[in-house]
C-alpha cells in the first residue's frame, strides 16, 4: 500500500518529529516499502480470531495501592537537560 | 603461559572455582578481561563503554567478601558484561542512541541489581543497534560492531557487540536482549551460545524498552551452562515489572547432564524451504544427525503460518515502539535541541537530532498503523495474525518436545551488504521473528562452520518455561562436541 508524502509529513508530526522536507521522499519510499511487505497480512482470513494481546493470556498483575518509591527527585533531575528550583523547564507554554 | 593469560578460556564455573580456591583474585580476573577489552576492542568496537576504574574497585571489594566467606555463589567473582540497554547506576546507558549518548543512569536494572548482589563485576556495556532496533549493529550510533571470525561481517544484531565479546573472550558473560531475535541472530553469527527465555521469566525493569509484547533478556556466553548459571541469578518475580511471571524458578544448572534419550525433535519444514542457505543447511542436517545417533527421534512438524510472521512483527513492534520511546520528548532526559522556539520545536527537533533513521522509520510506522482508521487493519488484524502462529507452535508441542532449526538464514554478511535495504534486514529473522511472537524460549548454540569458513547456530525452542530442558539439551550436545570452545585465531 502506497503512502503519500503528505501523509507521512502527517504521522512525523504525529510522532512529534521534524523531518526536514529533502528526507521527505527517501522516508516515504522506505515506509512505503514496510507497508507493502505488511499487505500480506490483509489476504489473511482471520474471522473469529481473538486478537491475542499477551504472549501467555496473563492478566496485567496488580499491586496494593501503597507508596513504594522514596523520593529522588534530585537524583533523577541530575539528568535532565534544563531544570529549575526543583522544575523542569520548557519554553513558555501559555503568554 | 602464566595463569592471567589463560583466565579468559575458563568457564564462569572454571572461573568460580579459581577464585574460591585461591588460585587467582577475583582483580586478577577481572584486570586479565579488561586487558583484552583494552587490546581487542579497537578493533572490534564491540564495548561502548569501559568500567575499569568502578570494576577494579567492585574487584576489591568482591575479594574481600569471598576471603570472609560472605559470598560463595556461582557468580561471585565473576566479570560480566551489559548489553547498553540495562540500566547501571552511576555509568553511562546510551542504547547506542544519540539520544542518551550522555545519560548516567540513576538506577539499576533489575537483573544489574541481582548480578552485583551475586558478586558480579561489570566490565562495561556492549554496543548495539540502536534502541536494539536492527540485525546487524550497523545502527549503532557509535559505529558497527565487526565480527571476531571475519572482521569485514557483521556480528549480527541487535545484541552484536555482546556476542562479538563473547566469541573473542572480551567477557565470560554478558546479558542481551531478544525482541525478534535478537539474541539468537547474533549468537549464531558469532560461534556463541544465547537464550532468549519464555516472555515475563526475567524483569525488564530498568531496560530500555522496545517493544513490551515481546523484549525478554537473556545471557550470552560460551556455553549452555554458563547460561544456566546466570539464568539461576536473574530468573526470578519483580514487583517492579507487571509483566514478570510469578513462577517458581528451577535450578536450571540440576538437569544438565540429563540423557536425551527419547527426546522428540520436530523440525518445521517450513524452515528447511527456499530461502535457507544450501551450506547452512548442510551443517544443521549434520548437526540433527548427531541428536539422532544419541537416541533422538526426529519429525517433521509443521509452522503453516510461519511466514506471516516477519509482516505481523512490522506492525506489532513499530507500534510498540512508537508509544515507547515517546517518553524521550528532550524535557527529562536526553538529547534536548538548540534554541527550540516552542514545546512544539523543543519535541520535535530533539527527537529528529537524537534519533537514528531506523529508529524514525520505526516510530513513524508504529504512529501510522495506530493512528485513526487504521488501527483495525493492521494492529488488530497483526495481533490475530499472532494469534494463529502461536496456534501453529501449540499444535507442534502436542507431537514434539522441542522444535530445532536454523536461527538465521544465512552466516554473517558483509558490513554495509544490507545497511540501505531495510526489508532485506528484516527478512534475516524470519525464523526467530516467529518464536517472539508466541512468546516461547528460544536460544542458539553453535554446532560449526559452512564452507565459507563462518559460524552456523543451531536454533532450538522450547515449550514455555522449558529453559531447563533447553538447556540440557544444548549442554549435551557441548559434552560431544567442541565447537562452543573454539575461538578466533586472532582473539585465542
Amino acid at each position: 500500500m502506497a503512502i503519500s508524502e503528505a501523509e507521512v509529513k502527517k504521522v512525523a508530526r504525529l510522532a512529534r518529529l521534524a523531518v526536514p522536507d529533502e528526507r521527505l521522499a527517501a522516508y516515504t519510499q522506505n515506509l512505503c516499502n514496510i507497508l507493502d511487505l505488511v499487505d500480506q497480512l490483509s489476504a489473511v482470513d482471520t474471522t473469529g480470531v481473538e486478537p491475542m494481546a499477551h504472549p501467555l493470556e496473563m492478566m496485567q498483575r496488580l499491586r496494593e495501592d501503597v507508596v513504594t518509591e522514596t523520593d529522588h527527585r534530585e537524583k533523577y533531575q541530575a539528568v535532565a537537560p534544563e531544570v529549575e528550583d526543583g522544575l523542569y523547564l520548557v519554553p513558555k507554554v501559555i503568554e | 603461559m602464566s595463569q592471567a593469560d589463560s583466565i579468559h578460556t575458563l568457564s564462569l564455573k572454571g572461573i568460580h572455582d579459581g577464585v574460591h580456591t585461591g588460585k587467582f583474585s577475583v582483580m586478577e580476573a577481572t584486570d586479565a578481561y579488561l586487558d583484552r577489552i583494552e587490546r581487542f576492542n579497537p578493533e572490534l568496537n564491540a564495548y561502548i563503554t569501559v568500567t575499569r576504574e568502578s570494576a577494579q574497585a567492585q574487584a576489591v571489594d568482591i575479594d574481600n567478601r569471598i576471603r570472609k566467606g560472605e559470598l560463595t555463589g556461582a557468580m561471585a567473582g565473576v566479570p560480566y558484561a551489559l548489553k547498553d540497554l540495562f540500566c547501571s547506576e552511576g555509568v553511562r546507558t546510551t542504547c547506542a542512541s544519540n539520544m542518551l549518548s550522555n545519560f548516567i543512569s540513576p538506577y539499576d536494572a533489575h537483573v544489574a541489581e541481582k548480578l552485583k548482589a551475586a558478586g558480579g563485576v561489570l566490565l562495561g556495556k556492549n554496543n548495539m543497534d540502536e534502541f536494539a532496533m536492527g540485525s546487524s549493529n550497523e545502527t549503532s550510533a557509535f559505529g558497527n560492531v565487526r565480527n571476531p571470525w571475519d572482521t569485514t561481517k557483521v556480528p549480527g544484531g541487535s545484541s552484536g557487540g555482546g556476542a562479538a565479546t563473547i566469541a573473542a573472550r572480551l567477557a565470560p558473560m554478558t546479558l542481551g536482549t531478544d525482541t525478534g531475535g535478537s539474541i539468537r541472530q547474533p549468537a549464531s553469527f558469532c560461534n556463541i551460545t544465547g537464550i532468549k527465555p519464555t516472555y515475563g521469566r526475567i524483569s525488564r525493569y530498568g531496560m530500555i524498552a522496545f517493544a513490551s509484547s515481546l523484549d525478554q533478556c537473556g545471557p550470552m556466553a560460551p556455553s549452555a551452562e554458563d547460561c544456566a548459571i546466570t539464568l539461576n541469578v536473574i530468573a526470578g518475580l519483580d514487583s517492579r515489572d507487571s509483566t514478570s511471571v510469578d513462577l517458581p524458578v528451577p535450578d536450571y544448572t540440576a538437569n544438565l547432564n540429563d540423557s536425551i534419550e527419547g527426546l522428540r525433535i520436530g523440525l518445521p519444514k517450513e524452515f528447511f524451504a527456499e530461502g535457507l542457505d544450501v551450506q547452512v543447511g548442510a551443517v544443521i542436517d549434520r548437526a540433527i544427525k548427531q541428536f539422532q545417533a544419541k537416541g533422538a527421534i526426529i519429525k517433521e512438524v509443521t509452522l503453516p503460518n510461519s511466514h506471516l510472521a516477519v509482516p505481523v512483527y512490522y506492525v506489532v513492534a513499530p507500534a510498540e515502539c512508537s508509544s515507547n520511546l515517546s517518553r524521550f520528548d528532550g524535557v527529562r532526559f536526553g538529547h534536548r535541541c538548540e534554541n527550540p522556539k516552542d514545546l512544539l520545536d523543543l519535541y520535535e527537533r530533539s527527537r529528529w537530532e537524537g534519533f537514528g533513521d531506523e529508529v524514525k522509520r520505526r516510530i513513524m510506522i508504529g504512529t501510522y498503523a495506530l493512528s485513526a482508521g487504521y488501527y483495525d487493519a493492521y494492529y488488530l488484524k497483526a495481533q490475530q495474525v499472532r494469534r494463529l502462529i502461536k496456534q501453529d507452535f501449540e499444535a507442534a508441542f502436542k507431537d514434539v518436545d522441542v522444535i530445532m532449526g536454523p536461527s538465521c538464514p544465512t552466516t554473517a554478511f558483509g558490513i554495509g551488504a544490507k545497511k540501505d535495504d531495510p526489508i532485506a534486514m528484516y527478512l534475516e529473522d524470519l525464523y526467530t521473528i516467529p518464536v517472539s511472537l508466541a512468546g516461547l524460549p528460544g536460544m542458539t548454540f553453535p554446532i560449526g562452520f559452512a564452507t565459507d569458513g563462518l559460524p552456523v547456530g543451531m536454533q532450538l525452542v522450547g515449550n514455555y518455561f522449558e529453559e531447563a530442558r533447553m538447556l540440557n539439551i544444548a549442554h549435551q550436545y557441548q559434552q560431544w562436541t567442541d565447537w562452543h570452545t573454539q575461538v578466533p585465531a586472532q582473539f585465542a
